[in-house]
Formats: C-alpha cells, sequence, structure tokens
C-alpha cells in the first residue's frame, strides 16, 4: 500500500492535537521516551491527565501557550501502511498553514465539535482543501462523549456539513463520530456507538485507495538539471533530469520540448540501477534524448500529441501569506515547476469570503492570509495545466522580488 | 509499539523506498540548481552514507557537482573518520573539515570543563565560520523531522539570517513540490532531502542499497559506564567519575555524535538486516536513547537549531 499523507485541521478547541495523540499511543507508534516525556509536561505543568497535546507541540512557545504555531510533520505506520501527518494549527495564520499542509496531502482530516456544529472555521478548511483540490476529505465529529453518544447530534452535523459542501468539490467525503479524549472510533470500533456501522478512523486511513488520485494521462517532465557527463568523450551525450510531474514516459517515445517546440525521442531512461522501460509520476529521471537539442532548465518535456497550455497570461486562485498586501500593478517572483519567471499583477478580480463564499468583487487588495482571483502576466510564457487536471504542473508559488521570500501560492484556471 | 514498515510493492509497483528515494533526488537537484556554492554535510554516520549515495544518483553518469563537508570536533570515533575517508577516496568528492578544535586554538570558542566535556555546541560556530570562509549558500544536512520535536516543524528548504539563525515562528509557507531556495547575500539555506524518512527507513535503504556504514553500528564489545541511563564509551575525552563503575559490555550505536555525549546500547545485531530487525521493534527513539546532548532540557534542539546548529 501506497504511504498516506494527511492533513489535519480543527479550531483551538476541537480536540485535533488530543486525536493526533490518540492515534499515535493506541496505534503504539508512540515511542516509551517520547510518551514520558509527555507524561513529566503534563503533570509539571499540572493538567491532571495526560495531555496528549503535547505529543505534537513540540516548540517551547507551544508548550507555554498550549497552541499549535506551525506545520508539523509527523511519521507513524501500521502493519497495514505508513503514515505522514501533516498537522495544522487551527488559529494563528491559518490559511498559510492550512495552504501548506494541505498542498502535500492526499487526504485532509476535519475536526467538528459536535456541540458546536459546523463553524466559520470548519467552513474555511473545507474551502481551502476543496480550493486545493484533497482528493479525499474525513470529518470527525468528535466529542461524542459529552453528548452521550447521541446518534442524533452526529446526524445534524453531518447534514449541516453535507449542505455547506454542496457548494464545494469533494468527491470523497467520510464522517465518523469520534472521542478522541476517550479513544472511541480512533483506533477501536466503540461499543458506545453501535448505532454507528463504518470503521474506526484507523482503519478507514489504512485502506482509503489513492492510486488513482495522481495525473497518469499526461506526460509532463519539468526539465530540472541537464547532465552532461563528460563532454569530452561523448560529447553528443545530453541527458535532462527531472521528476515527472505527469502520465508515463517510455523508451522510444517521441517528445516535444517546449517552448522551443523541437521533437525528438526518448533514447534511455536511464538511472544509476540501470535503463527502465517505462516512468511514471511522480518518478525522479534521467532522460538520454536521440538528437542533440538546445535543452535547459525550465523547458517542459512532453508527447507531441499532448501539450500543456503554454502562455503568459495566467488565471489563477491565490491565496496571499505576504506582510504587504497583493494590489494590481505589483511585480513578483513566480516559480512554476523549475522555471522562474517575473509576473504583473494585471487584474484583482474578486477577494473570496471563505465563510460566506461570496465573491467581493470591488476589493482593492489582498490582505495576508487573504483568497482572491488573480490575472498576471509574466515575462515568459509557461508550460501548464489547469491546477484541476494536475496538481503539480497547474500550481506555483509567488516570491517577493526585495526579500525573496514566499509571499504566495497560485492555483491555475483555464479550459481544460 | 512502532510496527515494521510495509515495503511491498505499492499498486503501481513502486515502493515506499522508491518514492522517498525520489523525493530526496528532487530535493538534491534543485539545491544544484538554486545555488551559487552548495554543500553536502558529511559526518560518516547512517544519514550521510544514505545522503552521498542520494547524491551519486541525482547527478549520475556525471560526478556529484559540489564538495561535501565535515565538521570535525576532535572527539569522533576514530572508526569513524577512518570511514569518512574511505567513502570519500570511494566516491571521489572533494573533502573538506571543519575542525573545532582550530576554532578553540584561534579563540573563537572556549572548551567545556567539567562532567561534561562535550564539545557539541562548540559546532555551530566551527559550521558558521566555515560557511563563511568557503562562501557556502547552501548546506545540505541528513537531520530527519522524526529525530526530534523542533526538527518536525522544519521546512525542507529552511533559510538562515546572516548570523545563521533558525526562526521557527517565522518560517516561509512551502507548497507542493515548489521549493524556494532563493536568498539574500550573506543568508544561506539548510536543505534537508531526508526529512520524510524515518530511523527505520534508512536503515532499510542501506540494506537495499547494501551501503557501508562504520562498524560502531554493530554489536561489539566495549568498556563503558552507565550514567543518566545511557552506556558511555570510557576514552581519551570521557570517564567515568568516582561511584561510576566501568564494565565490559557488548553494544552499538545508534547514532554517531560525539564519544563524549554519544551513549551506546546494548545489542547482539552484527549485520544490517539485524539492526532492520532491532530498529523496527524499538520502544525508544534513537535521539532519546542515545543522546546526551538533547537531554538538557525539553527545548534543547530548539535552542540549539535557533544559533545554527545543523
Amino acid at each position: 500500500m501506497e504511504p498516506l499523507r494527511f492533513a489535519t485541521a480543527g479550531s483551538v478547541d476541537d480536540g485535533k492535537s488530543t486525536l493526533i495523540g490518540r492515534l499515535l499511543v493506541d496505534s503504539k507508534s508512540l515511542f516509551e521516551d517520547q510518551m514520558e516525556a509527555v507524561e513529566q509536561f503534563s503533570h509539571r505543568r499540572g493538567d491532571g491527565y495526560v495531555n496528549l497535546a503535547l505529543v505534537t507541540d513540540g516548540l517551547r512557545a507551544e508548550r507555554a501557550q498550549g497552541i499549535t504555531i506551525d506545520v508539523a510533520f509527523r511519521y507513524f505506520s501500521t502493519p497495514e501502511r505508513s503514515f505522514v501527518i501533516a498537522d495544522t494549527p487551527g488559529h494563528v495564520e491559518y490559511t498559510a498553514n492550512m495552504v501548506t499542509g494541505n498542498s502535500v496531502v492526499d487526504l485532509s482530516l476535519l475536526l467538528v465539535d459536535v456541540r458546536k456544529g459546523v463553524v466559520d472555521q470548519t467552513r474555511r478548511h473545507a474551502v481551502l482543501a476543496s480550493l486545493l483540490r484533497v482528493p479525499h476529505l474525513v470529518v470527525c465529529v468528535n466529542k461524542m462523549d459529552l453528548v452521550g453518544y447521541d446518534r442524533s447530534a452526529f446526524d445534524a452535523v453531518c447534514e449541516e456539513f453535507t449542505a455547506y459542501a454542496r457548494r464545494l468539490d469533494f468527491s470523497d467525503v467520510v464522517f465518523i463520530p469520534v472521542s478522541a479524549l476517550e479513544g472511541d472510533n480512533v483506533v477501536h470500533r466503540s461499543p458506545a456507538m453501535p448505532w454507528y456501522e463504518g470503521t474506526a478512523l484507523l482503519h478507514h486511513l489504512e485502506h482509503v485507495y489513492i492510486g488513482s488520485d495522481r495525473n497518469l494521462i499526461d506526460p509532463r517532465l519539468p526539465v530540472q538539471w541537464v547532465v552532461r557527463p563528460d563532454s569530452r568523450s561523448r560529447p553528443d551525450d545530453r541527458r535532462v533530469a527531472g521528476r515527472i510531474a505527469g502520465g508515463v514516459l517510455r523508451t522510444g517515445d517521441e517528445v516535444l520540448v517546449l517552448p522551443s517546440g523541437l521533437t525528438t525521442t526518448v533514447a534511455e531512461i536511464a538511472t544509476y540501477d540501470g535503463p527502465l522501460a517505462e516512468a511514471a509520476a511522480p518518478m525522479s529521471v534521467t532522460v538520454r534524448l536521440a538528437d542533440e537539442l538546445d535543452v535547459s532548465r525550465g523547458d517542459m518535456v512532453c508527447r507531441p500529441h499532448n501539450r500543456p497550455i503554454v502562455g503568459q497570461d495566467l488565471d489563477a486562485m491565490v491565496c496571499w501569506m505576504g506582510d504587504r498586501a497583493l494590489r494590481e500593478g505589483d511585480t513578483l517572483l513566480l516559480k512554476h515547476t523549475t522555471r522562474w519567471v517575473r509576473a504583473v499583477v494585471r487584474e484583482l478580480h474578486y477577494r473570496l469570503d471563505v465563510n460566506s463564499l461570496h465573491r467581493e468583487r470591488a476589493a482593492p487588495a489582498l490582505e495576508r492570509n487573504d483568497i482572491g482571483r488573480v490575472t498576471f502576466r509574466a515575462t515568459q510564457p509557461i508550460c501548464y495545466d489547469t491546477y484541476r487536471r494536475n496538481r503539480e504542473t497547474g500550481s506555483f508559488i509567488l516570491v517577493d522580488g526585495d526579500d525573496l521570500s514566499t509571499v504566495g501560492a497560485g492555483m491555475l484556471l483555464g479550459q481544460d | 509499539m512502532p510496527h515494521s514498515r510495509v515495503d511491498g510493492p505499492g499498486l503501481d509497483g513502486r515502493t515506499h523506498l522508491d518514492a522517498l528515494e525520489s523525493q530526496s533526488v528532487h530535493i538534491l537537484r534543485e539545491v544544484a540548481a538554486e545555488s551559487e556554492r552548495p554543500v553536502l554535510l558529511f559526518s560518516g554516520g547512517k544519514d550521510s552514507v544514505v545522503m552521498l549515495r542520494l547524491a551519486e544518483k541525482a547527478f549520475w553518469p556525471a560526478a556529484v557537482p559540489f564538495p561535501v563537508l565535515h565538521v570535525d570536533t576532535g572527539h569522533n570515533f576514530p572508526e569513524v573518520l577512518a570511514f569518512r575517508d574511505a567513502q570519500v577516496a570511494r566516491s571521489g568528492v572533494r573533502l573538506l573539515v571543519a575542525s573545532v578544535q582550530a576554532s578553540i586554538d584561534a579563540g573563537r570558542v572556549r572548551e567545556p570543563v567539567g562532567r561534561d566535556p562535550s564539545r557539541n555546541r562548540l559546532q555551530t560556530r566551527t559550521l558558521l565560520d566555515a560557511l563563511a570562509e568557503y562562501r557556502f549558500d547552501a548546506v545540505v544536512t541528513g537531520a530527519r523531522r522524526d529525530e526530534e520535536k523542533a526538527r518536525a516543524k522544519e521546512r525542507i528548504f529552511s533559510r538562515r539570517d546572516e548570523f545563521g539563525q533558525w526562526d521557527p515562528k517565522r518560517q516561509q509557507p512551502e507548497l507542493w513540490s515548489l521549493f524556494n531556495g532563493r536568498h539574500l547575500p550573506g543568508e544561506h539555506v539548510r536543505v534537508f532531502p531526508l526529512s520524510n524518512w524515518t530511523e527505520l527507513d534508512i536503515w532499510r535503504y542501506i540494506e537495499r542499497e547494501e551501503l557501508a556504514v562504520p562498524s560502531i553500528y554493530f554489536a561489539h564489545r566495549r568498556l563503558v559506564f552507565r550514567r543518566d541511563g545511557m552506556l558511555l564509551a570510557d576514552g581519551p575525552h570521557l570517564s567515568p567519575a568516582e561511584g561510576e563503575a566501568c564494565f565490559d559490555a557488548l553494544v552499538r550505536y545508534r547514532t554517531v555524535g560525539d564519544m563524549t555525549c554519544t551513549g551506546a546500547v546494548e545489542s547482539s545485531a552484527s549485520s544490517v538486516g539485524e539492526i532492520v530487525a532491532e530498529v523496527a521493534a524499538s520502544r525508544l527513539t534513537e535521539r532519546g536513547a542515545t543522546r546526551a546532548d538533547d537531554r538538557s532540557g525539553d527545548a534543547a534542539m530548539e535552542d540549539r537549531k535557533r544559533e545554527g546548529y545543523f
């Protein structure tokens, strides 16, 4: 089974950290010295119980304030599968952190307090997971112990969420009633909720199928590095290295290199461990081309009859994370696959209110943690697919030209 | 207990290790492409052995396009130094050594005295001086997120200011596989291609790739004494205090650090296969079991990282 990467999100008191702690403790993935450190710290702080939230909150400020500040990555495995958890904070900087965490996962796990139901933050998280096109969503309805494990309370939350999510774009949503504190339906099925017919959370995570989430249709190889083994003895030996961003490449395939538009064939898919007949996303490979072409980093290798969009006018949904607001006329650095260009903000179409999904067309700027639809004009063309079609070739980051920090994330729109 | 990692082929025929390898190779090529003067830290430990193999794969059939740097505390295990030199000779990479002893002799740092003579913390100064001397702008290291809770919050490309400092509260977002290696003059980036590997992944990879590792990872007899629940070697830089008895034991090391702060574990594992089995069944993290340098407080690693530690 392929490893599963999942993100966790919830409001401050939804018990998200407790849920992860419970998952690690009950699946026996926590080491004794880690558990001991948590027990000692809980005791010193006078929590009165073993505070499982401390398992994930690693920085001093987090422990002192009882909050999660930054995305933390955790690793655990069961006999069935290995897991990477991107644990994202629920309050400060939630958009930046949620977007960061959700950009690298297969599944998003959302916590809802059964007593509070769907709140603003639930809606925001759902919108972001939908926008980032996380393929699978699990809604854990938590604190079931506090409502006497009542089925109607669970059903009400499911209905409320489903009604809201109709306006979003999810293909797979699963609801699980849990108590992170008591461990109900986390690793083991709970005897307290016989009316629940689904599986415990861990069982679901172990078996969710992600093999078809990746684009294996459109062959795309962004050129990352040009390898010149020995220019004297083999002057014609030109190899391009990169990570396949979509589809499958085979030895003998006719390929097209963009933006030059020259065609050649794949002479060999070479690796340190020997040649391969074919390679698929997301493998890192080195391809020897049959003809000597002028190829460099930032070019895109594809098939003549399956080309990406090549363009300078880029229409995208942007999550803004910069301290300075994004305004029309601003110039930014933009990194798409392995290509850096400059991009001017031509038009800010609207700011998206993530609570109401209302499009504010009069918004003058995107402030930190805002999301909006923006058209850029790039200094050079990029070779892209829509984000809907391919998350790898449909995404970009924005970088501030002065201090060179990452200030935004973009998801490309357009006609498929 | 932590279960053995599933590493059968996935539905597309690829294994968990292939996926990790592919990601690390991608990261290494990004560093090479986006930095002027990258360097790979190489201690001779198991993580750096894996890093060197990944670098060879990333740029094959060409040579690794950057040198390797070892920060030598002067308290290293002699077996590891001999291994380091053999590996460097085999692979043909250029080795640079930055010496903590030289930093002490030059008055840049002061030798700690007393019961704990560890030079662990001094390495930061020596490292930062070496970066300045060679004008390296990207430092690739084998640190992993599963090692320690502060490291769990680390980005794959992590920017350091002109003082080498890490500010965990002001890390830049890192999205998809789009790494931002840019930085201002005087700053540098730390790059962690093994971020998503666990200790068990490292050993499984060493087994699969048949990589050589220093002999101290395998069970051997050694004179040790017990301190703070760890087994420390009796050696030239550290000796038992009064009341700490020396005894002969069958041990191996799970991490390779300084002789003064790296503890051994009792073990009879004499092959990589046996180590894989032992690590899969272990109830303690590698640093929890063996590193005195992480025990000086809840946030010991966070504090050292802020100052520019590896």
